[in-house]
């Protein structure tokens, strides 16, 4: 296969933010997250857990809670705020204020009619839904204190409020509180100090469980207003409380990290009465658990140490099927690198600035293995800040490295840069007015022309000259589908534009004609990655359940490559990976070498080579390298796979084929996260 | 394994200096367990209680009087009955403070004994005539005629009460004119059985006699004064009608032969204490020389001994037992030893010493040899199983008969015969099956070559030791016999094949190794492999002296020159034969402790020539260029210090104060310290290299780095 100078790259930055609040749509199986930045992502469960959609945050915009009414999303946060989000534009659709103070939670009720959302004056404001806004509909009784959590009875009658000290249950027609039940405060800490109910969660059969910061589970009977049982968790919070679907099992998650569940069970065998008993623990975070999600299959928690764990219940999985393996989800499931591969330079997207890197010069050649000495050490262009409240959501740089983009919900902007010997000058170009967002950018490979990716899917051209872009046309699909663009990539001959969106449908523009070319058949998975050969015109495409497709856009048909692989099958260990390819790209030197990179490894291609046997093993790079020669070809197979390198953002193959490889090590993260709250360990 | 536990005193000897007799008459069981009455040879009947160790009552006659007859405990009447005077008896409880205002009654012969049947309500008189009354009718009637059943110069030498399911016996012993005769008077029916004790040794009588129920039969314990013990069993199923007069050959077996060397025992007594062991008190300690100050217990079914203790001062012969407790008078006390005979199994009883003349079993002893056993043969194993069932009979006749005539052959015949003989019963039986015969025909071939100086037959005995299936334990003397006729070859066979040779004989060998000349030796026909590994080993050096480098180790170390000790260090200073033979003794297992006290018997030459050739193998075994090629017939570096170390601990004083042993002592020295310098310096590099280690693992990656990787 051949030898590969690689440039290592660690000093891309990137910080996830912290998970805040969850909301799972049972009917469309998506997921919600807010993160504490203002982030809403959305992921597909039922597809591999798939980042479908990324709405990008606000500076000022907090979410406290998420909820889905419908197949509407929700968010209020502390700045007194409603929101609900425009999930096919990826975007805050409107705000409402709620006149409350900050909301700290919101609720809808199970037939999707009303909205209750808790504020700092300890009301609860009752909202209903309208066809494309809410409108305000009353108060309940108003409490003394901040209302924290929220839960309708599932009749949607009544509604149970969590706040200080206390849980309420009011009657939502009379807007009364019927009962009233005190929850202890912490028997250690100081008395005066008051518990907060982090979680309520109402039952069918008028049980309340709560959950709050003395470490309690309690379950209450919401008729009589009594406690029933108390089950003291941990010594800390407990932040998160969530409840399966039919009602026999409940997540509570901890400061601690950890994941309590309790199941609805009877004590004795034959006996109709049946309690709720603390069966498992799981622990998957280091940092508080701020949101819980409880699936039919998993159980899905995020917290502060902003990862995403999903933890499939074992009785409920087949084992040792791709869906009994514990998913962890770090980075985000796109590109975050931009690599100009002509001139060496990386953009590196954060929510709030670029920076621009020149990577550095090795001395001379080096065996495998080797580290070579750097001659030139990797420097920092530019360092490029966001205009305006809207986090960046997209940005591009031209493979010259001579034109860098960006867009945020509410602009679009472009620069020319220009490289002197040792300084640069950057210049923002005017882009028309057209253009007022857009969901991806991407330059043309000789960078004459950007491509940005609007409402509906389609896609503006501009050409671009001497400090100036102008208007050239607009691509329109021959769809229904009004999602967003995800995905997009030129050809490297100019020829075609491909863009994928979460419908799944992948449209390919001729860009000779400026005309919608043809549609490649959707697939059930949604695309994770896509490029098109620079001289093949073939369409590559990783979809999320780890296919790989070949697309001739000439003949608008599989390629013969494809269908072989499709009728033998990929391997299983290449099925069973738990994260997505995020970029696909090409050699420039063997038009047969396809590179592809997840998470955890990149892997090149070579179509020339035969399939691997299904008992062969896929990752066989350290068995090769062992090997003579000739029993090396015997047993080398298509796919090579690199896992040297760990926890990867990009992997890019650079004009003089030596390869970029972004690398974020997950502990440099750990280690930029707050303490988490202090556990005594053996010996400490 | 019997254990006898830390004794007291119960009491004080009354007795005069220097007599022989302990001054206690007897000693019997009170009313329980706890108390016993002690009848002191003079006046007194003392009761003392066990566990407070103390008197209770003490009842005296009058000065003038003697108690004949220990005093015993009716446990029916609650009273005490003596005899004073040997026909005065007496009759008192415990409430009555004067035996002279108690019950008297004189008799009208000469009472031998009271004796009260344990656990029965009734006493009996023995007269010393032979009589036997019950009390109560003798009180009722004192008077009586009382038959003369011993004859002419017939005289009682001890008795006892024997109770049986159903009936009580009196057992007495007589002699007349050095002949032993038991009685055994049966009573309710009364009749009488009279039996002849098996002569021993000429003029020698029993010591003392014990006699106990068991099983339907009455054993009787005694004990020679030359160590034999002897069990009689007599039936009391059987009551013989006829009249008594001739004595029945009373047959005896031979339970132990206590070690008693030369001199004969004097005054000792054995004493039943359960079915298997017996204490046995006035003879020698079979670990502790001759002297006789020992109270023992054996067992009879291994006899093994169980336990020993050594008492303070004179002992009488006497020695009663009651209650888990034994009574023996020493010195000037009465001391109460309790004990513990748990039942007995092989395994404990192999825990203690076993002693090789107590052995006086006619089967042929059948030791495995242990590395036999440990070498796998399946066979070995199987075949004990076989043994019991029809293929057995099959083989041991089929060798038991060759074997027989083979070991008849030995006594008579010549060598040549014998190895045709021994060739032949080896080639034909499969060797496993002969292993118990083997030892037999080796045993009886060393004993001929030991009666007769002019027998010797070396290529049988090689054989028989190639076997494998001889250990040193199954003929003991043979390795002493091949070092008397100088046979080394079968020394050294001896040494490599037998797994337990002791270390004294290990030591004689050593001893007899170092001091023979040279020129002796080497005739031997040693084993090749050894042979070639010494001449490697000394060709080696010579090599090394031609390449005009010696690359000892040590000698950069020499600060010292001493030039004798110099020398020695580079060639061998004993001959190859010799050299073959001492890394046989090298190479021996043995135990440090024993081997000790026998490697201080090397004469001062010895252990400087053993010494410095343990330095010539240290030495050459710690060059570089030293190469083992055969492992298995070489001492390892190991055993060569461990040896350097004894020798060293045995006789470090001796070495010090001779002179030219200074040389030799300080090269060792030197070397030693060299060594450990060495290995000292070689840890730290060990530290350092794992540090290394370490920190290869701990590669940091930097923020930037440009490497090259390959793909296949």
């Amino acid at each position: 296969m051949g030898e590969f100078k690689v440039h290592r790259v660690r000093f891309f930055d990137y910080m996830p933010s912290a998970i805040r609040a969850m909301a799972f749509n049972v009917h469309t199986e998506r997921l919600a997250v807010a993160r504490v930045d203002g982030t809403v992502e959305v992921f597909n469960i039922a597809d591999n857990c798939f980042q479908e959609k990324v709405i990008p945050g606000q500076d000022g915009r907090t979410i406290e809670a998420l909820c889905w009414a419908g197949g509407r999303l929700f968010s209020t946060g502390l700045n007194g705020e409603m929101v609900e989000y425009d999930l096919e534009n990826l975007r805050a659709k409107y705000t409402v204020e709620a006149y409350g103070g900050p909301a700290w939670t919101i609720s809808s009720n199970s037939q999707g009619t009303h909205l209750a959302v808790g504020c700092e004056d300890g009301t609860v404001k009752i909202f209903e839904l309208l066809e494309d806004t809410v409108q305000f509909k009353k108060n309940l009784d108003r409490l003394k204190n901040r209302v924290l959590s929220l839960s309708w009875h599932p009749s949607g009658t009544q509604i149970a409020a969590g706040t200080l000290d206390m849980i309420r249950v009011f009657n939502v027609n009379s807007g009364h509180a019927t009962e009233r039940m005190m929850v202890d405060r912490a028997a250690g800490a100081s008395k005066k100090k008051e518990v907060l109910v982090w979680g309520v969660v109402f039952l069918s059969d008028n049980t309340i469980i709560s959950g709050d910061s003395a470490g309690k589970v309690q379950v209450w009977d919401s008729k009589m207003g009594t406690l029933i049982r108390t089950h003291l968790v941990t010594k800390w919070d407990v932040m998160a409380l969530s409840i399966s679907q039919d009602e026999s099992s409940l997540l509570a998650g901890t400061s601690e990290g950890s994941v309590v569940q309790f199941q609805f069970l009877s004590a004795n065998l034959d006996q109709p009465d049946r309690e709720w008993v603390r069966t498992r623990t799981l622990r998957s975070h280091s940092h508080d658990v701020r949101a819980l999600v409880h699936t039919e299959t998993a159980a899905i928690s995020g917290g502060n140490d902003t990862q995403l764990v999903v933890r499939p219940f074992m009785e409920k999985v087949v084992q040792s099927s791709k869906e009994s393996a514990p998913r962890k989800i770090t980075f985000p499931h796109r590109s975050l690198v931009s690599c100009a591969k002509k001139a060496g330079i990386l953009l590196f997207q954060f929510p709030e600035r670029l920076e621009l890197w020149r990577l550095g010069e090795s001395q001379g050649n080096g065996r495998p293995g080797e580290e070579l000495s750097v001659k030139r050490k990797p420097e920092a262009l530019i360092h490029l800040k966001r205009k305006g409240d809207d986090h960046i959501c997209c940005s591009a740089l031209s493979l010259c490295g001579g034109w860098l983009a960006y867009a945020s919900v509410s602009s679009v902007r472009l620069y020319q840069l220009q490289y002197d010997d040792d300084s640069i000058t950057i210049a923002k170009v005017k882009l028309p007015k057209v253009l007022r967002w857009a969901n991806q950018l991407c330059f043309s490979a000789d960078s004459s022309r950007l491509f940005a990716s609007f409402s509906q899917s389609s896609v503006l051209v501009f050409a671009l000259g001497q400090s100036e872009a102008k208007y050239v046309h607009t691509l329109k699909p021959k769809s229904v589908s009004r999602q967003a663009v995800h995905l997009m990539s030129a050809s490297d001959d100019g020829k075609w534009l491909a863009t994928a969106n979460s419908d799944c449908e992948v449209h390919v523009y001729n860009l000779s004609k400026l005309k919608y070319h043809c549609t490649v058949p959707v697939y059930s998975s949604c695309p994770s990655a896509m490029a098109i050969h620079p001289t093949g015109s073939n369409l590559v495409m990783v979809h999320a359940d780890q296919q790989i497709f070949e697309y001739s856009l000439v003949q608008k048909e599989y390629t013969e490559w494809s269908r072989t692989l499709q009728k033998i099958g990929l391997h299983s260990s290449w099925l069973n990976r738990a994260t997505p390819v995020t970029h696909v790209s090409f050699s420039t030197r063997n038009p047969d070498h396809i590179i592809l990179h997840d998470m955890h490894m990149f892997c090149i291609v070579d179509k020339s080579l035969p399939l691997p046997e299904k008992d062969s093993d896929l990752y066989n790079q350290k068995q090769l390298c062992s090997m003579t020669e000739k029993a090396r070809i015997k047993d080398s197979h298509a796919f090579k796979i690199c896992e040297s390198f760990k926890n990867l953002l990009c992997v890019g193959l650079l004009e003089d084929h030596s390869l970029v490889v972004v690398e974020r090590p997950l502990l440099d993260i750990t280690t930029r996260l707050p303490a988490p709250v202090r556990q005594k360990k053996f010996a400490t | 394994m019997a254990t006898l536990y830390e004794g007291y005193t119960l009491c004080g000897l009354v007795k005069s200096p220097n007599s022989l007799d302990s001054g206690i008459h007897g000693i019997e069981l009170e009313s329980d367990n706890d108390h016993v009455v002690v009848t002191d040879s003079t006046r007194s009947v003392t009761l003392y209680k066990l566990s407070d160790q103390k008197p209770l009552g003490s009842w005296t006659v009058k000065q003038g009087q003697s108690l004949s007859c220990p005093a015993v405990y009716n446990a029916g009447t609650k009273e005490y009955v003596a005899v004073s005077d040997g026909k005065v008896i007496r009759v008192w409880q415990a409430g009555d403070l004067l035996l002279d205002k108690a019950f008297k009654a004189t008799l009208s012969s000469t009472v031998w004994r009271v004796h009260c049947v344990p656990g029965g309500a009734e006493l009996y008189v023995l007269f010393s005539r032979g009589a036997v009354r019950l009390l109560d009718a003798l009180l009722a009637a004192p008077q009586q005629p009382i038959e003369e059943v011993l004859g002419q110069e017939e005289a009682i030498r001890w008795s006892a009460g024997v109770a049986a399911e159903t009936q009580n016996f009196v057992v007495f012993t007589t002699e007349q004119k050095g002949s032993h005769f038991l009685y055994v008077q049966r009573l309710k029916p009364n009749s009488l059985q009279k039996f002849c004790l098996e002569p021993e040794d000429v003029g020698l009588a029993p010591l003392s006699y014990s006699a106990c129920y068991r099983d339907g039969h009455i054993s009787l314990l005694y004990l020679y004064p030359n160590g034999h013990v002897y069990k009689s069993v007599v039936s009391v199923r059987s009551p013989p009608l006829e009249e008594v007069g001739e004595a029945v050959p009373l047959p005896r077996t031979q339970l132990l032969c206590l070690p008693v060397g030369e001199t004969l025992l004097e005054a000792a007594s054995a004493l039943f204490l359960d079915d298997d062991h017996i204490a046995v008190v006035g003879a020698p300690h079979p670990a502790a020389g001759a002297g006789t100050n020992f109270l023992c217990i054996w067992n009879t079914n291994f006899q093994t001994l169980q336990a020993g203790k050594e008492m303070a001062g004179k002992l009488y012969g006497q020695l009663w037992s009651y209650a888990s407790k034994l009574f023996i008078p020493h010195g000037k006390s009465l001391t109460v030893i309790p004990y513990e005979c748990p039942k007995s199994s092989l395994a404990s009883a192999l825990g203690k010493l076993k002693h090789a003349g107590a052995k006086v079993s006619r089967v042929p002893a059948c030791v495995p040899s242990w590395s036999a056993v440990f070498n796998g043969e399946t066979a070995m194993q199987s075949e004990p199983m076989e043994t019991s069932q029809s293929n057995a009979q099959h083989s041991q006749s089929s060798s038991d008969g060759p074997v027989n005539q083979v070991l008849d052959l030995i006594k008579t015949a010549t060598v040549e015969v014998i190895r045709k003989e021994v060739e032949a019963v080896l080639s034909q039986a499969d060797i496993q099956g002969l292993q118990p015969w083997l030892g037999q025909l080796a045993g009886s071939l060393v004993s001929r070559s030991m009666a007769d100086p002019s027998f010797y037959t070396p290529s049988t005995l090689a054989t028989l030791v190639g076997t494998r299936c001889l250990c040193h334990s199954v003929c003991p003397e043979l390795l002493m016999l091949a070092l008397e006729k100088r046979d080394y070859s079968l020394v050294q066979l001896c040494l490599q094949s037998f797994p337990d040779v002791p270390e004294n004989i290990t030591c004689c060998c050593l001893k007899t190794f170092l001091s023979v000349p040279d020129g002796d030796v080497e005739t031997a026909s040693l084993e090749p492999g050894s042979l070639s590994f010494m001449e490697t080993l000394t060709a080696q050096e010579h090599g090394t002296k031609l390449n005009g480098f010696s690359a000892a180790g040590g000698e950069h170390h020499h600060h010292h020159p001493e030039r004798t000790s110099g020398l020695l260090v580079h060639t061998c200073p004993v001959g190859v034969h010799k050299a073959v033979l001492l890394n046989e003794v090298l190479q021996t297992p043995y135990s440090d402790t024993f081997l000790l006290p026998h490697l201080k018997d090397l004469s001062p030459q010895q252990v400087m020539l053993f010494l410095q050739y343990l330095q010539f193998l240290y030495f050459n075994y710690s060059e570089d260029s030293f190469e083992q090629e055969d492992k298995s017939r070489a001492p390892t570096l190991t055993q060569v210090l461990d040896w350097v170390c004894l020798l060293l601990d045995a006789h470090f004083t001796v070495l010090v104060m001779t002179p030219e042993a200074r040389g030799l002592l300080v090269n060792l020295h030197s070397f030693v310290k060299y060594q450990v310098r060495f290995v000292s310096e070689l840890g730290k590099l060990e530290g350092s290299l794992q540090e290394l280690q370490h920190m290869r693992e701990e590669k940091h990656i930097g923020q930037y780095s440009i490497q090259v990787i390959k793909l296949f």
